[in-house]
């Protein structure tokens, strides 16, 4: 019973994280109609932006504070990500507008070729560290309860905080502010949006943005776990089941989606793969995934889509 | 009209490209023996790759130092394959014929190495694997352009059991205990499952075996199956991020450093630096040298290529694990190239198929390795003909928090276990490639 | 002046439907062929055949494949490479475990056996569409990939889980030196795109490009989604597997199933949307760009850098090298969205008014 609830525990973390890339995914959906496979390029060029900037910084300023290096680092790295966010909009998709699906996911798709290779080229392709204090051994918890304990890690339980609070502050922007209100107006339409005067191109950087402040949140928590280098670029991979069963719409999906991803993914590679050799749960979560849609073909949250002829 | 000129300039384009490509290559000059250089510094790996780069080519740029083989300089050029087969073809016939022809090629990737086996025969270039590729390569009579120099996996593993039987206080005590093997999902990683299923069925040990997917930066499962079956050894088989990921998840699971044991390629500074602490206790194998910062080599390398300004790489890794893979890795091709020329002709330009015979007549023992400075650094290698390894010793390394240092005697593979499997394995891929193994009279020609 | 239609009348039915109805397209197409079989063997080395020609040879062919499902179905496909690996693990087990298997049919049956898994794969697309399928067919991709590795009997329990084929002959010739294996691929390329030609402009290919355009709208009029759907799925999963039965056995002899990973599947994407969906023309050109460029911007880079002076490491040419080639992606699309062969085409009707600008 207690290795259950470890595994389950372990599924909610990582599928927290993949919900973390997937919002980034759902975010530039809504409001732009783009399916931004650059999202993970984005996690990782942002870990890598604050991973070297935390290494660098005491050493420039000469400040001795980790707390302080890193939310330098922080800050200069949002800043890296508006700049980034900018630029995509200027040079790429204000003059993609109005084209279909595929050549937008394509475009992203060499997007993250550029952000690969800027990257790597300014912070170099080793493994670095994250250091933002996170304990790293782990506690073993509810002994009386259980049998041996269940094993459990603060760091995790920090990260699923850091989450939440990121979550709650995306919602509260979105449900309260101007711009906020704005964004919802953009995601449901874009005509509709601009005739009432919404600068398009504003909105858009502003959503590139924040889905670069979600893959910063997101590359982080990863990094301080286990290190940032090139391959966090993949998990854009892992997170994309999560996109399509939620729904490429909708925040909550991509929240709900990550966690039944996350959770199905370790439940059946824990249970199901020793009796098949192992390593199925990455084809195991595009199953899952596939099996929702096969019921809801727009993910449980989409919207749903009407055919005219 | 704009679209004509567009047309245009899409022609020219074309045709520049075309002309790129064709660019004449080098021609051939007698006096430089050529070395390609497949390399991967950017990617998923890079991490362990570029400091096997690095030191590979400093060492070539140490003998050109000292004055190059019998007078000939090596001429060298990198080629960069981001560990993908296909790019690492391009790169292997880009490179083939430049400067007069290879010498040899490593490509230090079994995807590559696979797939240059089938190309390295027709083009006479030995092909050479210092401690990866295929383990059944050790077969010469068959894999006649094939030199897993001085370990393959099978090696590797078997050192491994003889170690934590040695742990255990015998091979008896092994039974019943439980071994799991985690293990990049590749080629790669699989290479060790058949000897520790050999080993597991002569001493009744348990094997569980975990495969990681690539890159390996998702492996809560696998941590939670540890914990789980409480292995008491585990075995890592990883490659570039996995491996430090490994290492800070059996931290998070609270898995102890100390039952875990690496692979060679799974043992070097990337892996555990920025794991610092948490990595205390983590064992790897040391395909014989581990880190060497105090060898005679690495003081040349420092004061003859990085004294002068010339180092490839930054001075704090040279004498680094993956750094001395690289160096020993060129060490053993530059000495292929002197044997070669004992018999073909002193300060003479070596082709691939004489090259195959100086690397399968290699024999350094430890009065010439020492005085190229590899004293305490390699034990004595010698190949021929039927075993293109030459040397199966290796010893274990622990990392204390801080470094590498040695924790174990020296083992020797068991050729007793080996070498049947390696004949089987061999012979397996003889009949399906109607191969005709080479006769101890062919190899003398 | 050349190129022009004036005077070609067409008297038959027929004659108003063939492949190429303008003389010169014909004469062309023809010359180039001709080119290709006679002229390109003499012009090039052998670092051109191996490293260059038979991979664009055999990746037209696949971005053909996906070209059919993707540019005249309008079924994205982002599980290309799996089909790849279907078919060359199949060709691999047909050519080891059939006795007296010639090779041609080993590499036929991959394809026919991608086939049969891309219909299996291709039932999700009569419910899930767009991205979503897109998505979906990952689950292709990701689960090939673990079972060439996990299921010992497709590797024919070799210890590692890579295969390699060899000494392969076609009716008596031996496929090895690098010109008989440009020539093989060449043959096969020519014969299965003279096919695809075909099949888009007869009834099939019409009912695709009906379910692309619109499928309830095609349904309405009384083609079956389910049937031109997946027989789309079938033909493209078979290019896409004689392709990768090709790759495995003709170029690299030797594979692991990492060889069709999932970056070849989005390359394989890549060379249909910019060399141009639904058109065949469009194939190749995306192969040629996507094979051709990075290769060629490595080896240009460094000869750049030495003109001014500066000699560039390895590490840095090849960000450079993902850099320019991701901008020129971008660029590509900005400018042509509908591909390169766009490009051909209106350079095709330009020519056919110039001198006179209408």
């Amino acid at each position: 019973m207690s290795f259950f609830i470890e595994t389950l525990l372990g599924g909610l973390m990582t599928g927290m994280l993949y919900s973390l890339v997937a919002l980034g995914f759902v975010l530039i959906y809504k409001a732009s109609g783009v399916f931004n496979f650059a999202q993970g390029a984005m996690v990782l060029f942002a870990a890598l932006a604050m991973a070297r900037f935390a290494e660098w910084i005491p050493g420039w300023l000469g400040i001795e504070s980790l707390f302080l290096a890193n939310l330098i680092a922080i800050v200069i790295t949002v800043g890296i990500m508006f700049v980034v966010a900018w630029l995509v909009e200027r040079l790429a998709l204000r003059h993609l507008v109005n084209q279909n699906e595929a050549t937008l996911l394509m475009a992203t798709l060499g997007i993250t070729y550029v952000l690969d290779g800027v990257g790597q080229t300014l912070f170099g392709s080793d493994i670095y560290k994250i250091d933002v204090g996170m304990p790293k051994d782990p506690v073993i918890m509810f002994e009386a309860l259980f049998q041996g304990g269940v094993l459990i890690n603060k760091e995790d339980f920090i990260a699923a905080a850091i989450a939440a609070i990121l979550v709650a502050a995306l919602t509260l922007f979105f449900q309260k502010t101007p711009t906020g209100r704005a964004l919802r107006a953009v995601a449901d339409d874009h005509q509709a949006a601009l005739s009432v005067g919404i600068p398009l191109d504003r909105i858009w950087v502003i959503v590139w943005c924040v889905a670069g402040i979600t893959a910063l949140v997101a590359g982080i928590i990863w990094g301080s776990k286990l290190g940032v280098q090139f391959s966090l670029s993949t998990v854009a991979l892992r997170a994309l089941p999560v996109v399509i069963l939620g729904g490429l719409t909708s925040v909550p999906g991509a929240i709900i989606g990550g966690l039944i991803i996350g959770v199905g993914e370790k439940i059946s590679e824990v249970y199901l793969g020793p009796y098949v050799g192992g390593g199925i749960e990455i084809w195991f979560a595009y199953m899952l995934a596939l099996v929702f849609l096969l019921f809801r073909p727009q993910g449980l949250f989409g919207e749903k889509i009407i055919d005219r002829v | 009209m704009k679209q004509i000129r567009k047309l245009a300039i899409a022609a020219s384009l074309a045709a520049a490209l075309t002309g790129g490509l064709t660019v004449p290559q080098a021609f051939a000059q007698a006096k430089e023996q050529f070395f390609p250089i497949l390399v991967y510094r950017t990617g998923a790996y890079a991490p362990n790759g570029v400091p096997w780069a690095n030191g590979f080519i400093d060492y070539l740029k140490l003998t050109n130092a000292k004055g190059g083989i019998n007078g000939i300089k090596l001429a060298f050029e990198e080629c960069e394959t981001g560990y993908a087969t296909d790019r690492g073809v391009e790169c292997y016939e880009r490179l083939k014929g430049k400067h007069g022809g290879a010498t040899a090629v490593q490509p230090l990737s079994t995807g590559i190495t696979f797939a240059l086996t089938e190309k390295a025969p027709g083009d006479k270039i030995p092909v050479i694997t210092a401690g990866y590729g295929r383990s059944e390569s050790q077969n010469g009579a068959v894999f006649g352009w094939n030199f897993p120099l001085i370990g393959t996996y099978w090696m590797g593993a078997d050192v491994l059991v003889q170690h934590i039987a040695k742990k255990e206080g015998g091979f008896d005590k092994l039974k019943g205990k439980k071994i799991a093997l985690v293990y990049h999902d590749s080629p790669y990683g699989k290479e060790p499952i058949a000897l520790l299923q050999e080993r597991a069925k002569m001493h009744g040990f348990d094997v569980q075996l975990l495969p990681v997917a690539h890159p390996g930066v998702e492996q809560k499962a696998t941590w939670l199956q540890i914990r789980q079956n409480k292995p008491d050894y585990v075995f890592l088989w990883g490659w570039g991020v996995m491996n430090s990921t490994s290492i800070k998840e059996a931290q998070a699971t609270g898995y102890p450093r100390e039952k875990m044991y690496g692979v060679w390629w799974s043992g070097a500074e990337p892996d555990v630096k920025d794991v610092g602490e948490g990595a205390k206790g983590y064992n790897a194998l040391a395909m014989q040298h581990g880190a060497e910062p105090n060898a005679k080599v690495i003081k040349d390398v420092l004061g003859m290529v990085h004294g002068k300004g010339q180092g490839t790489g930054p001075k704090e890794e040279v004498g680094q694990v993956l750094y001395m893979r690289g160096l020993i890795s060129a060490m053993l091709q530059v000495e292929g190239v002197r044997k070669a020329q004992e018999r073909y002709g002193k300060g003479k330009h070596i082709t691939g198929e004489q090259m195959r015979w100086g690397l399968e007549n290699l024999n350094l023992d430890q009065k010439t390795l020492d005085a190229l400075g590899f004293a305490g650094v390699m034990r004595p290698v010698q190949t021929s003909c039927l075993d293109h390894m030459g040397s199966a010793w290796a010893r274990v390394h622990t990392w204390d928090g801080k470094k590498w240092s040695f924790s174990s005697d020296w083992y020797q593979g068991d050729e007793k276990v080996l070498r049947p499997m390696v004949m089987l394995a061999s012979g397996k891929y003889a009949d399906e490639k109607k191969i005709k193994p080479r006769t101890p009279e062919d190899c003398k020609k | 002046m050349l190129y022009r239609e004036n005077g070609q009348f067409k008297t038959s039915y027929q004659a108003d439907q063939q492949i190429f109805p303008i003389a010169q397209d014909r004469l062309g197409v023809l010359l180039l062929i001709a080119f290709a079989f006679v002229g390109v063997p003499f012009l090039v080395d052998e670092y051109m055949f191996r490293a260059i020609l038979i991979p664009f040879l055999i990746l037209s062919l696949a971005s053909l494949g996906v070209n059919l499902l993707v540019g005249y179905c309008g079924q994205i496909t982002l599980g290309a490479g799996a089909f790849m690996a279907v078919g060359a693990y199949a060709g691999y087990n047909f050519l080891i475990r059939v006795p007296d298997m010639p090779v041609l049919g080993a590499i036929l049956l991959g394809g026919v056996s991608a086939a049969a898994v891309g219909i299996v794969f291709g039932v999700p697309s009569l419910r899930v569409r767009g991205l979503y399928l897109a998505v979906a067919t990952l689950a292709a991709q990701f689960f090939w990939d673990w079972a060439f590795l996990r299921i010992k009997w497709f590797t024919n329990d070799s210890s590692s889980g890579s295969v390699s084929v060899a000494n392969l002959d076609v009716f008596g010739v031996e496929i090895s030196s690098p010109l008989s294996k440009y020539l093989f691929c060449l043959t096969v390329l020519v014969v299965l795109s003279l096919a695809a030609k075909n099949l888009v402009r007869a009834t099939i290919g019409r009912q695709w490009m009906a379910i692309r355009d619109m499928d309830v709208a095609a349904a309405v009029i009384g083609i079956r989604p389910m049937y031109a759907k997946l027989t789309a799925f079938a033909v493209s999963s078979f290019y896409v597997g004689v392709a990768g039965a090709l790759w495995g056995f003709v170029h690299l002899g030797s594979w692991e199933p990492a060889a069709f990973s999932v970056d070849r599947s989005f390359q394989l994407l890549f060379m249909v949307i910019i060399g141009g969906l639904g058109s065949i023309m469009g194939s190749f050109f995306g192969a040629a760009f996507i094979v051709i460029l990075p290769i060629f911007l490595n080896q240009i880079l460094p000869v750049f850098g030495a003109i001014f002076g500066v000699e560039i490491s390895t590490a840095t040419v090849s960000h450079f090298e993902i850099m320019i080639f991701g901008s020129l992606i971008v660029f590509f699309l900005i400018v042509e969205p509908h591909g390169l062969a766009r490009l051909w085409s209106t350079g095709k009707e330009k020519l056919r008014l110039w001198p006179f600008p209408h």
